[in-house]
């Protein structure tokens, strides 16, 4: 008989392999679409490896498009951490985006010096209003924020629509809906001569290296943990779990918000309102990828982004469809549930008890 | 009337992952026969049942019970409709009764035919009547459940298994739920079943029941029978040994003068929708050097009270006082920093962070604390010497201060809390069932550690359900019945049982 057991403590290299291996075995499994669309698999596998390696502009790109995916990622862990679950981070990115252009377009003309960091925290700001909505109903009433971030996303998708027809719109863009471009002081520098990479990654990098010591090492994580873990032991030890949720809320927002200004500022410099295609969502996937640390949020936006930036560049040299990058990220996240699930449990074979008819 | 065998289990075995639930456990009943299953919370008793009643697949052994002819026949093991049929009957700790059905369809659910034309609602009714003139069980048959008392409850659940021919009915810490004289009349309505022919297991901590109603006791510890007694042989020491393994430490209560009061509490109601979680008009004080033990069937608001005084939930009215002072705002920090040092009933769920280290669970309700923090910051280094202290002094053993808390054992986990209550100097301790569920030695550890805060001079409040062990511990007594609280100063057992069924004397 097979029987599946509960594993007593997983060990460290289960933290760290499953996450690994269910990577690995996403990428692999990616063959059966692609041997189905008829490409050479040997041929695709290297020219996604080539996209994101194969120059320095490749890997340039490949970093560029990770950093909205870092953000985000830290954004989903973080507040996932405390077992709150912000589906949200699409609208808050666009929250920032938003505060971005009306901030750093024209409103005002001030040295880049001060322009830049005052586009950062508004946008910032902007995102973390956007999620302060949600906590308040769920703290106060006790709302689902599932249901509640989720909606909220549809809601500012419109209004940022509005907002690009109407008050944002810019009146050189021959009637495209979208806003007018940050001021030149107002973008943020980038990192090398003749690539899109910016100075947003560095933002990123520097936040998931901050947000890892803290929940490890203050007291501020120290609550966030034992709120997620246990809501009812930390209330009992005293510890303002509504508090915390709310604290976390904030700071969740406010990094998907930064998700929207590294996009506007850093990248393509006017707001649209397809300036995401979904990167709220995939940095669930990322923070899931990750473990819900945020070093490992770093690490798995690498990836996926190589996933996507590779796949680009795979479906324009040899036509297949550029949608098997959003297989392989779907099927990594399902290998990684899998894997969650095969690492807290083992199966074992016994032998039949005696007796059974 | 005990030579004819009708069942035994054949050295059975179940495991759960690397935890041994049951060693090659075997037992044998006969007619007419009560025997008593002892043993230590998570001795295996509760996995043995289950596997007799085909809810656990053993990993090893054989279960024969005898046909209404007397032939011992091999069971078929997993499968609780065999148990069912084999005349098997079980009546769990928590019961499952519909409440909105009268007692009757209670009885008769789930033994009639789905798709039956009509019922025989006579017929049925009249076999009740039978099996209830013949064993004194009487319950009110047209009745909702909903409307019963608990004891009237449990009469239905063993009406049930009767009803359905059971030979053989397992009663899984029935007293648990009941007032002495409740369990009194269990036992006589039990003795008159098994006149009948019943045989009848029944599986209890409470060493006092088993002794008087049983006729062979049998002793699990850590998944092994380690002993078969007659009852007529034996007496508390010698069972309390087979449970432990050692004699029981004796807990030696020193007479105390009572000094000032560190807590007051008055007229405190709570209102709840549901009626077993609300107290109405709640006056009590505990003074310095003073464990007030507070007895009561579960469910009768000591949740409640233990909500108010930990902090967690806002009395709807009165007033508290800790050390003299009045508590305006009551929440859980505010209780701590008063200095009330609470040990919660759910340990798992209240207690500890299960997720989080041993090292952060003893500091978690003292994360202001300078020692722990600096601008924020924890001190990992305070933190780990904390713990390696405590984990000393208190004896909480595991595999590390590293740890994940939830890898302890219950009594280790009981350890770790109280070393967190005791080492903030607490000026009143809550025990809220402090010591359900543990083995001996840990239970004796923490009626120590209250009896030394006691000569310390905090104030001790001791809610428990069991009588033994408030009579053990307590200065004075007060007895929690549907929300009100009544002192009493007789400590005879059968005065304080009578005030927790709610009877006025």
């Amino acid at each position: 008989m097979i029987r599946i057991e509960p594993r007593t403590a997983p060990g460290r290299w289960m933290t760290l392999g499953v996450p690994v291996l269910s990577a690995v075995i996403a990428l692999a499994l990616a063959a059966i679409p692609l041997a189905l669309a008829g490409a050479d698999i040997t041929v695709a596998y290297g020219e996604m490896v080539k996209g994101v390696f194969g120059s320095v502009f490749a890997f340039s790109e490949m970093l560029t498009r990770a950093t909205p995916l870092m953000f985000t990622g830290l954004a989903a862990a973080l507040a996932f951490r405390a077992k709150l679950w912000n589906i949200g981070a699409e609208g808050q990115l666009y929250l920032g985006a938003m505060a971005a252009v009306a901030i750093g377009a024209g409103a005002v003309d001030i040295p880049g010096i001060f322009l830049v960091p005052l586009i950062v925290i508004l946008g910032a700001a902007a995102g973390a209003a956007g999620m302060a909505v949600p906590a308040l109903l769920k703290t106060r009433f006790g709302a689902d924020e599932v249901v509640t971030t989720l909606l909220l996303n549809f809601i500012i998708l419109i209004f940022v629509q509005m907002m690009l027809e109407g008050a944002l719109k810019d009146p050189m863009s021959l009637g495209w809906p979208q806003s007018a471009p940050v001021l030149d002081q107002g973008m943020l520098p980038q990192l090398m001569p003749r690539m899109r990479v910016h100075s947003g990654l560095i933002l990123a990098l520097v936040l998931a290296g901050i947000a890892q010591f803290m929940l490890a090492r203050s007291v501020w994580g120290f609550r966030l943990r034992a709120v997620g873990e246990n809501a009812a032991a930390a209330r009992h030890a005293g510890i303002g779990v509504n508090r915390s949720l709310f604290g976390v809320a904030i700071l969740s927002g406010g990094l998907a918000g930064l998700a929207g200004v590294s996009e506007v500022a850093g990248l393509k410099g006017y707001l649209t309102a397809d300036l995401s295609p979904g990167f709220g969502y995939t940095g669930i996937v990322v923070a899931m990828l990750a473990g819900l640390s945020p070093v490992g949020v770093v690490i798995s936006a690498l990836f996926i982004a190589s996933v996507f930036v590779g796949a680009d560049s795979m479906s324009r040299a040899i036509g297949v469809s550029s949608y098997l990058a959003d297989l392989v990220v779907s099927m990594s996240l399902l290998c990684v549930l899998i894997g969650g699930f095969v690492a807290r449990y083992r199966i074992t074979r016994t032998k039949t008890a005696e007796g059974v008819a | 009337m005990t030579e004819s065998k009708v069942l035994s289990l054949n050295a059975l075995s179940k495991r759960f992952g690397s935890v041994v639930a049951n060693d090659a456990v075997s037992l044998d009943l006969h007619r007419g026969e009560v025997l008593a299953l002892l043993g230590e919370n998570g001795a295996g008793k509760t996995t043995l049942m289950n596997m007799l009643f085909g809810h656990y697949m053993p990993d090893g052994g054989s279960i024969d019970v005898a046909s209404p002819k007397g032939e011992m026949q091999p069971l078929t093991l997993g499968h609780p409709q065999a148990a069912l049929s084999a005349g098997i009957g079980m009546v769990h700790q928590h019961f499952t009764l519909a409440e909105n059905l009268s007692a009757l369809n209670n009885i008769t659910l789930g033994s009639e035919p789905l798709f039956a034309l009509r019922r025989d609602r006579a017929g049925a009714r009249a076999k009740v009547q039978g099996v209830m003139d013949r064993t004194g069980l009487v319950a009110p048959l047209d009745t909702p459940v909903g409307k019963l008392s608990v004891g009237e409850r449990q009469r239905v659940e063993i009406l049930k298994a009767l009803y359905r021919d059971a030979r053989i009915l397992v009663l899984d810490e029935p007293t648990a739920v009941l007032t002495p004289q409740e369990a009194d009349t269990l036992f006589e309505n039990i003795g008159a079943m098994t006149g009948d022919g019943l045989a009848v297991i029944f599986i209890s901590h409470k060493l006092r029941e088993v002794l008087a109603f049983s006729h062979r006791i049998a002793v699990l510890r850590h998944g092994t029978k380690v002993g078969e007694i007659a009852t007529s042989d034996a007496d508390e020491r010698v069972i309390a040994r087979m449970m432990v393994g050692e004699d029981t430490p004796v807990t030696q209560r020193d007479a105390m003068t009572p000094g000032a009061p560190v807590l007051t509490l008055s007229g405190i109601s709570v209102r709840n929708p549901s009626a077993r979680d609300s107290l109405t008009d709640v006056n009590l004080t505990v003074q310095a050097h003073e464990i007030l033990g507070i007895a009561g069937v579960s469910g009768n608001g000591q949740s409640a009270l233990a909500s108010v005084i930990s902090g967690l939930r806002r009395p709807d009215s009165g007033s508290i006082q800790v050390d003299g002072d009045e508590i305006l705002h009551p929440d859980p920090k505010t209780m701590i920093k008063a200095g009330v040092g609470r040990i919660p009933e759910d340990r798992h769920h209240d207690g500890i962070v299960g997720a989080m280290s041993v090292a952060e669970n003893m500091i978690i309700e003292r994360l202001d604390d300078p020692e722990v923090q600096t601008n924020g910051l924890l001190n990992r280094s305070a933190m780990a010497a904390n713990a390696d202290r405590l984990s000393q002094a208190y004896d909480v053993r595991g595999p590390g201060i590293n740890a994940r808390a939830r890898l302890l054992s219950g009594g280790n986990i009981q350890k770790l809390i109280l070393a967190r209550v005791f080492e903030q100097g607490a000026r009143l301790i809550l025990a809220n069932q402090p010591i359900r569920g543990l083995d001996m030695g840990a239970a004796a550890e923490v009626s120590r550690r209250l009896l030394e805060a006691r000569a310390g001079g905090a104030g001790v409040l001791l809610i428990s359900e069991d009588l033994d062990e408030i009579l053990g511990l307590a200065d004075r007594i007060m007895v929690i019945h549907d929300g009100q609280l009544t002192e009493v100063t007789s400590r005879n057992r059968e005065d304080i049982g009578l005030k927790m069924a709610g009877e006025h004397t």
